[in-house]
This record gives structure tokens, sequence and C-alpha cells, in this order.
């Protein structure tokens, strides 16, 4: 007997959805209409919006915001890969001291790491005290508000989502393909080379979606520990809001990080299995 | 072995970059017992006089309060609706499943000052900002995702024959969820409602914009003292942040424990 389609469970999702949509949806689309039809009439909401997009400040911010969240990712690609390879190819407390180091940061508070990297990094942190005191520099490095600082922090908050991401990719691959590329005469670089990246290629690009997609809306860290140079995009939306009270330019601006987002969120969603997002 | 030298230089890689992603939450909870005024690495002397000062400064303690009630909200709302949610995705056969799951995970793939900002445009005009259950409601937003994730896995080990066998043997529909599925992912449950109160209780951005002066959550005082001047008792709110986080996970791996006992108990 075929359960009804009322039995079925379907409607349950309504009150999620019904939040959602109340909470979230609505309030976004009420913002952009809001703003924008604020601005006038069809004409002038094209000139208000061409004057925003192309105006130096927010052709800056988007190029430090592409250059910094490129070098994130980038970053984050080449710490997390031997990591998840350790992860996938170890069993025991070997593994699971490894895991450890990755979830406990990973759940900590975004404002607790960026607080301790900015604790870290200062003139007088440990990392310059460490650093002169084994004779590498003689004067004190400034890391913290420049993007030197960004840069670490934003790696060390995005690190763990690049590797759960690769881990779930490389426990999948097959130990016995390497094994038997080795047995068939190959080196283990060749094999790692021939056989072993090219089946944890799909990982790599999914994670560097969702990191770089994670990096393009980071407000919390780069706010922190950025210098005066290092405004990225949505520093500028919550600038607008916060000090000049211009909320039609910060639409304009969101509408813009909301469609690359969405369009590097649609890849994604072709690429991946949505259910394994963030490691779950 | 050729692989010899290799397995080397990773495992040393691994060792640091391990050293290092700890380094920063070590850090903070030895500061948070140092005796200074000033952010001094090691401190020259140890007391708990920065958590004397968080537990005994009324404003912190408002900002505490107001987290935990907040992230109650949140959790309450999130693990609710998201069980429901769950459970229509795990066992309805309706179309779009995928679609619709992707959009259910928005909130945590859409920058958050967007999405902070539309909610405060909203809620200024209503007079909503500062109130704790709105901010509890939006939140929970940001916390059902994280629900869904986890109890789409944890839903999927609940046997669907279980449910029919209770339905044909004349338990109500009601009764099948109080009485087998509820019970069989209990532990998954439990996980999803600490990570959701976590997510809530760090939150910045919404809180940062929605909280107003009367409802200033513990992330946004921290966010405030970092931009004017590092305060030391920071240390020790981090430290209780850090404390909490850890119980979170502890408890999980405990729950997660359960959950693969009773299934070897039940296969055995």
């Amino acid at each position: 007997m075929r359960p009804s389609r009322f039995n079925d469970g379907t409607t349950l999702i309504v009150p999620a959805v019904l939040l959602l949509a109340l909470v979230f949806v609505v309030p976004l689309i009420w913002f952009f209409v809001r703003t924008l039809a604020g601005i006038g009439t069809f004409p002038e909401i094209l000139s208000h919006v061409w004057s925003v997009v192309t105006s130096k400040a927010v052709i800056t911010a988007m190029r430090t915001t592409n250059w910094i969240s490129l070098i994130v990712t980038l970053l984050v690609l080449l710490i997390s890969y031997p990591v998840a390879y350790y992860l996938a190819n170890n069993r025991g407390w070997r593994f699971t001291l490894v895991l450890f180091c990755i979830i406990v940061p990973y759940f900590t508070s975004i404002i607790v790491r960026t607080y301790s990297w900015m604790v870290l990094l200062g003139r007088n942190g440990l990392v310059n005290q460490v650093l002169m005191q084994l004779g590498l520099i003689h004067q004190p490095l400034t890391m913290l508000y420049t993007e030197v600082g960004v840069l670490i922090g934003m790696v060390y908050v995005l690190l763990p989502y690049m590797v759960l991401t690769l881990f779930a990719a490389m426990k999948a691959i097959d130990p016995s393909l390497m094994r038997a590329a080795q047995g068939l005469g190959a080196g283990p670089l060749y094999a790692f080379a021939r056989v072993y990246f090219p089946l944890s290629i799909h990982g790599v690009v999914s994670g560097s979606l969702i990191v770089f997609i994670l990096s393009i809306g980071f407000f919390i860290t780069p706010a922190l520990m950025g210098g005066p140079s290092d405004v990225m995009i949505a520093m500028l939306i919550e600038r607008s809001v916060e000090i000049t009270f211009d909320f039609s330019s910060a639409a304009i601006m969101s509408l813009l990080l909301l469609f690359v987002t969405l369009v590097l969120y649609s890849i994604y969603y072709r690429l991946t299995d949505v259910r394994r997002m963030m490691g779950a | 072995m050729g692989a010899y030298v290799p397995r080397r230089v990773l495992s040393i890689c691994i060792v640091a970059v391990c050293a290092v992603l700890m380094m920063p939450i070590v850090i903070v909870l030895i500061l948070a017992f140092g005796d200074q005024s000033y952010m001094r690495f090691p401190p020259s002397a140890y007391s708990l006089r920065w958590f004397a000062l968080f537990f005994g400064d009324p404003r912190w303690q408002h900002a505490l309060w107001v987290s935990l009630l907040i992230a109650t909200v949140a959790c309450v709302i999130a693990t609710v609706f998201g069980f429901f949610a769950a459970y229509a995705f795990v066992r309805s056969d309706m179309r779009g499943k995928k679609l619709m799951l992707s959009f259910m995970l928005l909130p945590i793939i859409i920058p958050n000052v967007i999405t902070a900002i539309a909610m405060y445009f909203m809620a200024a005009p209503l007079k909503l900002v500062g109130n704790v259950f709105w901010i509890g409601l939006c939140h929970a937003t940001i916390a059902l995702p994280i629900v869904l994730l986890i109890l789409l896995s944890s839903l999927q080990g609940v046997d669907v024959n279980l449910e029919r066998a209770a339905l044909s043997l004349g338990s109500s529909r009601i009764g099948v969820f109080t009485r087998v599925i509820v019970p069989l992912a209990f532990p998954g449950i439990l996980s999803a409602a600490m990570f959701a109160f976590l997510a809530s209780f760090d939150e910045l951005v919404i809180s940062l914009f929605l909280a107003g002066v009367r409802s200033e959550t513990l992330p946004v005082r921290i966010w405030n003292s970092l931009h004017l001047q590092i305060e030391p008792v920071i240390a020790a709110v981090s430290a209780f942040l850090i404390a909490l986080t850890g119980l979170v996970l502890l408890l999980d791996a405990l729950a997660r424990f359960v959950r693969v006992t009773r299934l070897s108990r039940r296969t055995a």
C-alpha cells in the first residue's frame, strides 16, 4: 500500500520553511526592494547602482576581497591537504589526536579565535618574542593591522572546513589502488600524483569552493585584524550602514556580493552532496 | 622503503600544524589565569582575578544572561523545527529534495553581514531591536542548517521498519514519534541541540545589529572591547566560551559513543 501524500511526512518540513521565510527570506527581499525603491524612479535607480558599483571604494574593496580570498583559499588548501591525507590514512590515537586539534578550534567562537591571534601577533606578542629570541629578527615585525594579520586569521578560521571536506573525499579512496600502482612499479610520489591526487580532486574543488565562498563574505576577522587599506566588501557594507547610514549603497553592494555567492554556491551544489557540507 | 622519508616529513608537518591550531586556544586559557593588566606572555604570576571580574561585573553578567536566553530560544526552535524537517527529508519521497535542502542551508552560506543588516532593517521599524525573543528567532535560522546536517545522518540510522511495525501494532502517528523515533534518534537530537545552542551563543554579527543597547551578548561585548582597548578580562570571558565549547564536544563524543554501542548491541 502506498502511503498517502499527507502521511509520508512531507508536511513536517513546513515549520522550518515558514521560519526561514519569515525571519530570513522576507527581511532580505524587503531590504533590497525597500532601499532600491527609495532611491527614486527606475533611471535614477540605475544611475545610482552604476555610481556605486563603479566607485573607487567598491572597486578597491572588490579587488582586495578577491585577492585575499584567493590567497586564503590557496594557503588553506596547501596546509589542509597533508592533514586530511594523514587523517584518512591513520587510525587509533593518532587519528583522534589530529581530529581533536581540528575540531576544537572549529567549534570555538570566531571572536575568541580572532582575539587570540590579535594577542599573538601584536608588537610584543608571542610570535615576535619567539622570533626575536631565535635571532631571526631584531625589530618586532608589524603583523597585526596588516594584510599578513588578516591572512593568518582567516586561514586559521577556515582551515577546518577544508580539512573536513578533503578528509571525506579521501576516505572514499580505496587504499588498495595505491598499493596496486606501487606493485606495478610506480614510485610512491608517482603513484600519488597519478592515482591518489586525481581521485581526491573532487574534494579539492568542493573544499576550495566552500572556503572561497566563506572568504568573500568574511567580516569579523578582517575588521579586527586588518589595517585601513585592507577593506573587504563585507566591511564596506557594514560601514556604509554603521557610519553613514547609507542603506541604499549597502543594499547595492550586498546584491553584488550575494550574486557572486549564489553563483558559486550553485556550482558547489552541482558538484557536491550538500548533506556532506561542513564535514557533517 | 621509499615511502619512509616522505612519511617522516608528513608527520613533522602534521605535528607543526596541530601545534599552531591549538596554540591560540591554549594561549587564551593561560592568559585568563594571568595576574597582570597587560597582555604579556607568559604571565609573571597567576590568579583568578579576571574570572572574579567577569563573574562579578553586573554588565558582563547581564551579557551572559542575555546570551543564555537567546541561545535557549534559538536552540529550542532550531532543534524542534530542524528535527521535523530532517524527518521529512529522510522519509518523504517529495521531489526537489536536494534543492530544498540547499535552500535551507543558505543561512550559513549567505554572508552574515548581509543577513544581519536585512534583519535589522526589518526589525527597526517593528521595534524589535533588542528583543531577546526576536534575536533568538533570528539565530534559529543560523542554527537550523547545523541541526539539519546532524539529524539527517542520525535519522538515516533509524530503521523505517520499526516505525511500520509500531503503526501496524496500533500506535498512533504521534506515538510513533514519541515512543519510537525520538528515543532512537535521541543521541543525535541531543548533539544537534547542543551545537545549535553553541552556534547561537557564539554568534556575533546578527547580534551586533539586533542587540541594541539593552541586549548585548557576550560576543558583542568582546567585539566592542576589542575595538576600543583590549581589556584583560576578555581572556577570562574567552576561556569561559572555550570551556563551553569543550563541554559540548565532550557531551557530543559521549552521545556518539552511546549511539555506536547501541547499534552494536542491536546487531549483536
